[in-house]
């Protein structure tokens, strides 16, 4: 029998090791799969290279696995906000690296990852200095840099529900990176709100199929990291 | 000339609005582009993209109807409006990068004469860099429209010959709204199309670092 739930999220992340690559989905807060990200900050893998598309905010969430030092490298397009202020401090630090790509180009780098292409030309940067020392080639008059493809061992995503397949719907805009993250990873590990039987979930409205997903674990009642950011809260 | 002359910044995102053709999906940048949703003329319908994965953005929730879930690219609270699409963010680029987006309006901390675009990084080395979807914006929409004051806070221009920050995108800009003027990029330089009540173009020049051509009506040809 396929099942791909676990029984809590501590167990949904013992595989991660250290020195592994993980995409984090989210957009802000938005999708932030929070007790994933807690539940790896207990399991202690360090020396992790993260793909997302911010840094974190706040001390929670993507931001406290910065701050308890676990992560070498963060690969994003915005690792700014009002509450930033741990990547900032770790970058400056040098204690944390950062690979800056725009975010249409991160995206479509995790959608080839996922989509067995290696890499693809893109208008995007050229003559910026984000584009500096990439191959370029012109197309129909059109000056493009080569970009290549992101794969992760891991990645950690929100969804809205699920089953043991690990069919996943999203919920509004905390969809973001999460079908495209699932695809780009080796084991992706996903915290539903609800994880429902094989059939609840009509076909029709699947947005990730299980094929992409490896791990499912249900959380009831996730915390809204933003709520989490404005209460001053820490983890651990 | 102090940079508060001339339009309100409710003012340049009306006359943006107005250049917006009838059911055009439209993105909007952070921050005085934001005010272009409130001021679409009336008759005219115009759908919002925002590039976390929502066309059809509606106004701000009120207050106690937030949901964390339902975001902008600014990261603030919006609404979906009847006939909203969510979807991931490598098909929210995909309508960028693939011309399905067909203006966006977007704030400028530069715009040369030939439409390069600074406005992701001040170059300041302690800076954290973080360019978002700036250059993905610039690269894939075709009509690029810029909000911004005429001059910085210190009265620097910002229409300048060449820009100085690192660019965004080169030759992107199609038209630039400041609080003094409306100013086209054209294959010739910049052309003054339209100048804020009470404003000279001769004081316009004096704060403009590149040269301007006064093609207000009747004066000069199209771009």
């Amino acid at each position: 029998m396929i099942d791909k739930r676990c029984s809590s999220a501590h167990e949904a992340v013992a595989c991660v090791h250290d020195g592994a690559t993980v995409m984090i989905g989210g957009f802000g807060s938005a999708g932030s799969p929070v007790e994933l990200i807690h539940a790896l900050i207990d399991h202690g893998a360090r020396g992790l290279t993260v793909i997302s598309n911010n840094a974190g905010c706040g001390r929670v969430g993507l931001a406290a696995l910065i701050e308890a030092g676990r992560v070498e490298r963060v690969v994003c397009s915005f690792p700014r906000s009002a509450d930033s202020e741990v990547f900032a401090s770790m970058y400056r630090a040098g204690r944390v690296a950062l690979d800056l790509v725009p975010q249409g180009t991160l995206a479509e780098r995790i959608r080839a990852g996922g989509a067995g292409v290696p890499a693809f030309y893109t208008p995007v940067s050229v003559g910026t200095p984000l584009g500096e020392g990439k191959e370029r080639r012109s197309f129909a008059g059109r000056e493009c840099v080569l970009e290549h493809a992101l794969t992760a061992d891991f990645a950690l995503v929100r969804a809205e529900r699920a089953d043991r397949y690990g069919n996943l719907v999203y919920r509004k805009t905390a969809r973001n990176f999460g079908p495209i993250m699932c695809m780009a990873s080796r084991v992706a590990i996903v915290q539903a709100r609800r994880v429902v039987e094989p059939g609840e979930i009509d076909p029709e409205v699947v947005v990730t199929p299980g094929v992409f997903v490896q791990r499912v674990v249900e959380v009831r009642d996730p915390a809204d990291e933003s709520a989490l950011v404005r209460e001053g809260r820490r983890y651990p | 000339m102090s940079a508060h002359t001339g339009w309100s910044r409710e003012e340049m995102a009306a006359l943006a609005a107005l250049d917006i053709l009838d059911g055009t999906c439209v993105n909007l940048g952070i921050g005085i582009p934001e005010l272009v949703a409130q001021h679409v003329p009336p008759g005219r319908e115009l759908v919002f993209h925002t590039e976390n994965g929502l066309l059809g953005v509606g106004p701000p929730p009120t207050p106690g109807d937030e949901d964390a879930d339902l975001i902008n690219a600014g990261k603030k609270p919006v609404t979906a409006l009847p006939g909203a699409a969510y979807f991931h963010h490598a098909d929210s680029f995909a309508m960028i990068r693939g011309g399905h987006i067909g203006v966006c309006v977007l704030g400028a901390m530069q715009v040369s004469a030939t439409g390069d675009l600074a406005n992701w990084s001040t170059g300041e080395p302690d800076a954290i860099p973080a360019v978002g979807g700036a250059m993905d914006l610039v690269a894939g929409v075709g009509r690029v429209l810029v909000l911004m004051e005429h001059t910085t806070r210190r009265g620097e221009p910002k229409l300048v010959e060449r820009c100085t920050l690192p660019l965004t995108g080169v030759g992107v800009v199609s038209r630039v709204y400041t609080n003094l003027a409306v100013v086209d990029v054209a294959a010739r330089g910049l052309v003054v199309r339209r100048l804020a009540p009470g404003v000279d173009i001769e004081a316009v020049r004096a704060c403009t670092g590149a040269p301007l051509i006064d093609g207000r009506d009747g004066r000069e040809e199209g771009p």
